[in-house]
C-alpha cells in the first residue's frame, strides 16, 4: 500500500514537471469496484489505482477523463482521449474498432442476480447495460432484454420489478448481492458463466507504441506480483488472481 | 469538509445528513448548478447576435444571402432541436480539428483512418497536454454553440416577425425625413421592434431555460449528470451507502427549474409594462388611458 | 438494390420487434441506416399521436377549470399548467419514471381488485403519461388564452338567443375559441412530435433494442464513428413528418373556418413560438 501512495505521489510530482507525454484514459466512472467516483467527487477504483500505476513504470503521464459508456469507443476513435480503462472485456467485436493490450483482469465471470433463485434466464426479462458483451449474450440467449444506459439502472430495474434478472460481471455484482439482505441472490446455476477474454485497456488501433508501453508495463506488474495485490484490495476473496 | 465527518460510518441521523450533504460530490453538484445558469447568460446574449444576423439576411436584397437566413429560420421548424445537439458538437469538433491538422499536420498521413479519426498530436484541439479544466471548457464552449445556433434560429424567427410588424407608417415617416435605408434601420426600425419581438423573446428564454437539462446528453458534467450519480443506490465501497435516492434529487432540480420560469415571468411583465408606454399597440393605449 | 429490398423486409419493423432479430452489427449500408431509422419513427408517431389526441381532450377540460370560477377547479388546474409548462420535459421524464418505479411491484388492491402496475414503466405506456400531461398543459394555456379573447358581442348574442350552460359552451364558445388557438396548437403539435425523440434520451429503457428514430441513429452514429449520415436522416424524416402536420392542421383550419368569407385562404402558418 505505502509504495503504491508512494507511486501517486511521484506521479503527482512529474505531472508537475510536465516532461512525460500526456496520457488521457477514459472511464466510467460508474462501475464499482473497478472505477467509480469517490465522495469527493474524484474517479477511484481498481482501475484507476492500476492505471496511475501503470503510468508510473510507463514512464507517462495520465490524467482521467469521464465519459459514458455507450459513447465510449467512438470518443476514443475521434481521439477525445487516448485509453479506455472501464472494466472492458476483451471481445473479438470490439477488436474490429479498438486494440486491446493484454489483460489486466483475467477472463472473468458474468452472473444473473435475480431476486428469485429459480428464474429461467432463457426466457424472463433480463436487464443489461447497453452495448456490453453481456447484452449481447442476452440478446442471443433469447431472453427479452432490457438495456440501461448504466450499469446501476439495469440493477434498480431489477429491484423494481421492471426486469425479472440482471446480468453483468460478477465482480460488480458480489456487493450488491451481498448487501441486499436476501433481496438480490445468484440465479442457480447461472452464477458463473465466463464471457470475454478478461478485461484490458483499449486504445486506437494507430496507437502502436502506446500500447507496446502499455503492454511491458502490465507484464511487469504481472511479474512481480503487484497487480495480485491491487486485485485482492479491491476485489477482496472473490478476485480471480494471475 | 467539516472535520467530525472523517468517519461517517459512525454518525447518524442529522449529523449523517448534514456530512452527507457536505462531501465533496455535492458541492460539485451544486456547483453544477452555476454552469446552467453560466450556460444560460452565454447562450442568450449569442443566440440573440445569431438571430439577429438571421433575421437581417431573412431581409437582405441580395438573393442567396435570403436564401441562407430563412432556410436557417426554418430549419428549427422542421427538426427536433435534440438532433442538432447531437450533431453540432461531433461535427464542428471533427471540422476545427481537421482545419488545424491541414495547417500543422503532415499532409500524407490520411485523417479518417479506417473507423478512426486522428489527427497528429500537435492538431488535436484542446492539446492533450493540457490541464482539464480547459477540456472541460472546450467541450462546453461547443455546447453553447449548438445551442446558439438552434436558438439563433428561433431568435431570428422572432426578430424578423418584430421587423415585419413596425408600422409601416413609421418607416415611411422616416424616409420622408430623408434619412437613408441604414439610418432608419438604426434609428427608427430596430429601437421600435423591441415591443413586438419581447413577447416571443420571452418566450424563447422560457424555451431556452426548459432546454438547460440536455447539456446532460453532450456529456456535459451538470445538474442531470451529478443528480443521477448523487441519487444511484451506493454499496458500502462508498462512505455514506444509501438506496436509491434520484427522486429526491430530481424533485430538487424541478424545484429549481420552476423557480426559474417563475422569477423570469415575473420580470418579464415589468418590462413588457414599460416597453409598452407610448407605443402604439393595445397595450400603449391602454396605459395612455389610465395615465389622462 | 434486391439487397437493400431484402433489408428493408427484414428492418422495417424492427421497432415493433418484427422482423430480423439481430441489429445489423458491421458493414453498415446506408439502406440498412435509412430502414431502421425510418422504423424507429413508428414510435415516435405513436407517441406524438397518442398524446396529442388525448392531450387535446385534457386540455380541454383544463381551459375551462382555470376559466371558471369555482377555485375546486381552478388552483388545481392552474398548479398543473404551472408545473408541467415550468419545468423541462426531459426531467418530468426522469421524474415520473423514478415515481412509477416505486409503485408496488405486485399491483395495489382496490375492493379486491389487483391493479397491475408493472407496466407503466415501460416506455409505451409511461412515457405516453408524461407526454399528454406535458401536452395538455401547454395547450391548455393556448386555449384558455382562446377562450378569453372570445369577443363580447358572441357571448352576448348567444345570451339573447336564450343559450345558456352546455349548449352555449358546444355551439359558441368551443368553436371560435378552437378557431383562435388553432395556428398556436398547430405549433404545439410541432413541438410535441419533435419531443418524442427524448423519450429514449431519458430514463425509460429501450425494450429488446426497439427504440425510436434517434435510438438506431445514435446506435449507427457510434457504431460508424459518423454523425454525417445518421443524424441527417433522422432530421429528413422530421420534416417530412412536420410538413405532413401542417397540411392536416390546415385542413381542420379550413374546416373550423368555412363559414367565413375568405375562408379558402389556407392557414397563415405563422411560426410564433409559443412553448
Amino acid at each position: 500500500m505505502n509504495r503504491l501512495m508512494l507511486a501517486a505521489a511521484a506521479l503527482a510530482l512529474s505531472a508537475g514537471m510536465g516532461m512525460a507525454q500526456t496520457v488521457r484514459i477514459a472511464t466510467e466512472g460508474a462501475y464499482p469496484p473497478y472505477n467509480l467516483v469517490n465522495d469527493a467527487g474524484e474517479v477511484d477504483g481498481f482501475e484507476v489505482e492500476l492505471g496511475n500505476e501503470l503510468c508510473k513504470r510507463a514512464e507517462l503521464d495520465c490524467t482521467w477523463v469521464k465519459n459514458d459508456w455507450d459513447s465510449i469507443i467512438s470518443n476514443l476513435n475521434s481521439s477525445n482521449y487516448d485509453a479506455i480503462m472501464a472494466g472492458m472485456s476483451i471481445t473479438e467485436e470490439r477488436k474490429q474498432s479498438v486494440a486491446f493490450t493484454q489483460n489486466y483482469i483475467p477472463p472473468t465471470a458474468s452472473a444473473y442476480a435475480a431476486p428469485d433463485a429459480g428464474v429461467d434466464v432463457t426466457t424472463a426479462v433480463v436487464a443489461a447495460q447497453i452495448s456490453t458483451i453481456q447484452a449481447q449474450y442476452v440478446a442471443e440467449s433469447g431472453a427479452r432484454l432490457l438495456e440501461f444506459a448504466t450499469p446501476d439502472e439495469a440493477v434498480g430495474a431489477v429491484r423494481d420489478g421492471q426486469a425479472e434478472a440482471v446480468f453483468a460481471d460478477r465482480d460488480f455484482l458480489v456487493p450488491i448481492v451481498n448487501e441486499s439482505n436476501g433481496a438480490m441472490v445468484w440465479v442457480e446455476g447461472q452464477d458463473n458463466i465466463p464471457l470475454g477474454e478478461g478485461i484490458g485497456m483499449a486504445l486506437r488501433q494507430s496507437d502502436t507504441e502506446l500500447k507496446a508501453k502499455f503492454d511491458a508495463a502490465i507484464t511487469s506488474m504481472k511479474d512481480d506480483g503487484t497487480l495480485n495485490q491491487l486485485i485482492s484490495k479491491w476485489f477482496g476473496e472473490e478476485g480471480v488472481l494471475y | 469538509m467539516i472535520a467530525s465527518c472523517a468517519d461517517p460510518k459512525t454518525l447518524e441521523g442529522l449529523t449523517w445528513l448534514m456530512c452527507y450533504l457536505t462531501s465533496g460530490k455535492h458541492v460539485l453538484f451544486y456547483l453544477s448548478f452555476g454552469t446552467v445558469l453560466v450556460l444560460l447568460a452565454v447562450t442568450a446574449p449569442v443566440a440573440l447576435l445569431f438571430g439577429f444576423g438571421g433575421a437581417m439576411a431573412s431581409r437582405s436584397r441580395l438573393a442567396p444571402l435570403r436564401w441562407f437566413g430563412r432556410i436557417y429560420t426554418s430549419m428549427v421548424r422542421g427538426v427536433p432541436d435534440i438532433i442538432f445537439f447531437l450533431f453540432v458538437p461531433i461535427a464542428l469538433d471533427q471540422a476545427f480539428e481537421w482545419l488545424r491538422a491541414r495547417l500543422y499536420c503532415d499532409p500524407s498521413v490520411p485523417i479518417r483512418q479506417g473507423n478512426e479519426f486522428v489527427v497528429c498530436t500537435a492538431a488535436k484541439l484542446p492539446l492533450s497536454s493540457s490541464p482539464e479544466w480547459v477540456h472541460q471548457t472546450y467541450g462546453f464552449a461547443l455546447a453553447v454553440i449548438a445551442f446558439a445556433i438552434v436558438f439563433g434560429a428561433f431568435a431570428a424567427n422572432v426578430l424578423y416577425g418584430a421587423m415585419t410588424a413596425v408600422p409601416r407608417a413609421q418607416l415611411e415617416t422616416a424616409e420622408a425625413y430623408g434619412m437613408s435605408p441604414r439610418q432608419v434601420n438604426r434609428r427608427i426600425l430596430i429601437p421600435q421592434m423591441w415591443t413586438y419581438a419581447l413577447p416571443g423573446l420571452a418566450n424563447l428564454w422560457m424555451i431556452l431555460i426548459k432546454a438547460t437539462p440536455l447539456l446532460f446528453v453532450l456529456g456535459v458534467e451538470d445538474i442531470v449528470y451529478w443528480a443521477r450519480e448523487l441519487g444511484a443506490s451506493k454499496t458500502s465501497a462508498y462512505s455514506y451507502p444509501h438506496g436509491d435516492w434520484r427522486i429526491y434529487y430530481f424533485l430538487a432540480i424541478l424545484a429549481f427549474y420552476l423557480l426559474m420560469t417563475w422569477g423570469s415571468e415575473r420580470i418579464f411583465d415589468r418590462i413588457r409594462r414599460r416597453l409598452s408606454s407610448g407605443q402604439a399597440t393595445a397595450a400603449g393605449e391602454a396605459m395612455r388611458k389610465a395615465a389622462t | 438494390m434486391n439487397q437493400c429490398l431484402q433489408t428493408i423486409q427484414d428492418y422495417a419493423l424492427r421497432s415493433i420487434g418484427l422482423g430480423e432479430w439481430m441489429l445489423p452489427r458491421s458493414d453498415f449500408t446506408l439502406c440498412q441506416q435509412i430502414t431502421l431509422i425510418g422504423s424507429g419513427l413508428i414510435w415516435n408517431l405513436y407517441f406524438g399521436v397518442l398524446a396529442l389526441f388525448c392531450g387535446f381532450f385534457l386540455a380541454n377540460a383544463l381551459a375551462v377549470a382555470k376559466i371558471g370560477r369555482n377555485p375546486w377547479l381552478r388552483k388545481p388546474a392552474e398548479w398543473f399548467i404551472f408545473v408541467f409548462r415550468g419545468s423541462p420535459l426531459f426531467i418530468q421524464f426522469f421524474l415520473v419514471y423514478e415515481a412509477l418505479v416505486m409503485l408496488p411491484r405486485a399491483g395495489i388492491d382496490i375492493l379486491g381488485l389487483t391493479i397491475q402496475t408493472s407496466w407503466v414503466t415501460k416506455a409505451w405506456a409511461g412515457a405516453l403519461l408524461v407526454l399528454v400531461l406535458n401536452t395538455a398543459a401547454y395547450s391548455a394555456e393556448i386555449f384558455y388564452g382562446a377562450l378569453r379573447n372570445l369577443p363580447k358581442g358572441e357571448l352576448e348574442a348567444a345570451d339573447a338567443y336564450g343559450m345558456s350552460g352546455w349548449s352555449r359552451y358546444r355551439r359558441i364558445v368551443w368553436p371560435h375559441a378552437m378557431r383562435l388557438a388553432w395556428p398556436a396548437y398547430t405549433n404545439e403539435a410541432i413541438f410535441l412530435f419533435h419531443a418524442t425523440t427524448l423519450v429514449y434520451f431519458s430514463s425509460f429503457p429501450a425494450f429488446r433494442q426497439q427504440g425510436d428514430s434517434l435510438y438506431y441513429a445514435n446506435y449507427f452514429a457510434d457504431k460508424t464513428f459518423n454523425p454525417f449520415v445518421a443524424y441527417p436522416i433522422v432530421a429528413g424524416y422530421f420534416i417530412l413528418v412536420t410538413l405532413c402536420l401542417i397540411a392536416i392542421f390546415g385542413i381542420f383550419n379550413r374546416r373550423l373556418n368555412r363559414h367565413l368569407p375568405g375562408a379558402a385562404t389556407r392557414l397563415r402558418y405563422r411560426p410564433n413560438l409559443v412553448r
